[in-house]
């Protein structure tokens, strides 16, 4: 068993549940206990991006430092809280006045925080469990479905600090799809933006941009749409419900967890056959 | 008190540390924009008046509230200028300057009681003017 420290976030442990609960029990058939760090705090969202921000970042510091305490990989499932700490990561290790701030802010709090290794839970799957060994241990195949990986922005961007993948022609959501033995559909508007945290102020705008995801993603076949950020999901549906034609005419949102328990048979087969 | 003309441009150029001198003014920044329609001042005209030193209408408009952070045109811009880190340091210096104003969504927005905490928390960060 290889055990990592979980973050899971604000949003995971109530508003996405699915995110969090099929996270943590797929990880355990696949050989990873994810335990999840004390006392972590929310990691504010949307990182500050600015050098001379630092109390915005303090969160994520205290994540780092935890994990590289307990000297195993800090792992997230909410692409927005990964896109926070790997970019705090990424500071401590190459701003050294940032680095000197946060220890003044922290003190030994801090400490080892810049040697902490990153992982979003698909880059856990791709790079410690590896897609292989997820295909054998698949039970449920979601064989004939065409599965529209939605990346949006922070799990790519940006692409020298997150290198996730290739920032502008990602594959790693389109082969844990394969893994499952769906098949991935590959759409212009995969790593365009939903519209994000606008939708508070601007509604009509933010619908519209989830709107031109969805219309990409059915116009080329999809079945459904797999996402990894519950904002994401979130701007989706609401602009799914803003769409006309009734429900049966929309394209469901799931996040990537349920289509992976699923597959594992710890979740009630819905989207597969 | 609030900074302007030079003075503005300078502290946007520290906060950023976005070389905006290297901007060729191809406009792939604008044109890879998911809020260009939204927007008064677009991506590439805030690293034409930042470099031209005078920004002041930027501090005015409501261009940088239109901005999604989606790091697109940082993402894209040959210069490595990275717009989106003006854009945010625009709403840094209005958060700073005048932070007694922090955004107040309005009621209806939760009706739906779906809306996740991360909207929220992301909001606040953005929206504080």
């Amino acid at each position: 068993m290889v055990k990592v420290s979980y973050y899971p976030g604000c949003t995971l442990k109530n508003k996405a549940k699915e995110l969090d609960k099929y996270a943590v029990r797929c990880a355990e058939i696949l050989g990873v206990e994810m335990e999840e760090i004390e006392n972590w705090q929310c990691c504010g969202g949307v990182f500050c991006d600015s050098s001379d921000e630092v109390a915005t970042k303090l969160s994520a510091v205290r994540a780092l430092a935890c994990a590289a305490r307990r000297k195993t990989p800090l792992v997230t499932v909410c692409t927005a809280c990964h896109n926070v700490i790997k970019r705090t990561l990424h500071a401590l290790r190459y701003d050294a006045v940032f680095s000197e701030r946060v220890r003044n802010y922290l003190g030994d709090e801090a400490k080892g925080a810049e040697n902490a290794e990153v992982y979003h839970y698909l880059e856990l799957l791709r790079d410690v469990v590896g897609f292989e060994t997820l295909k054998g241990k698949v039970v449920n195949e979601l064989k004939g479905k065409r599965v529209a990986a939605y990346y949006g922005c922070l799990f790519l961007r940006p692409g020298s600090v997150m290198q996730t993948d290739d920032a502008e022609d990602p594959r790693i959501m389109e082969s844990f799809i394969k893994s499952l033995g769906a098949e991935p559909v590959i759409y212009p508007m995969r790593n365009e933006c939903c519209g994000a945290y606008t939708f508070f102020e601007e509604k009509e705008a933010a619908l519209k941009k989830g709107a031109a995801v969805l219309k990409s993603a059915e116009n080329f076949g999809a079945d459904l749409i797999a996402a990894a950020c519950p904002l994401c999901r979130y701007n989706l549906e609401s602009s799914s419900k803003s769409l006309p034609g009734g429900a049966e005419k929309k394209l469901p949102v799931v996040y990537f967890t349920e289509l992976l328990a699923e597959a594992l048979g710890v979740k009630e087969a819905r989207y597969g056959m | 008190m609030e900074c302007k003309g030079e003075a503005l441009c300078a502290e946007v150029i520290r906060i950023s540390a976005s070389d905006v001198g290297k901007c060729m003014r191809c406009g792939k920044c604008s044109a890879s924009c998911p809020s260009y329609d939204e927007m008064e001042y677009h991506p590439h005209e805030f690293a034409y008046m930042v470099s031209s030193g005078d920004a002041d209408a930027l501090l005015e408009s409501d261009s940088a509230y239109k901005c999604v952070s989606c790091l697109t045109c940082s993402e894209r811009c040959p210069c490595g200028v990275a717009p989106s880190r003006l854009v945010e340091a625009f709403r840094i210096i209005k958060a700073r300057e005048r932070s007694n104003a922090a955004f107040a969504p309005e009621r209806s927005v939760f009706d739906d009681g779906e809306i996740p905490g991360q909207a929220l928390v992301s909001a606040f960060r953005k929206f504080s003017k």
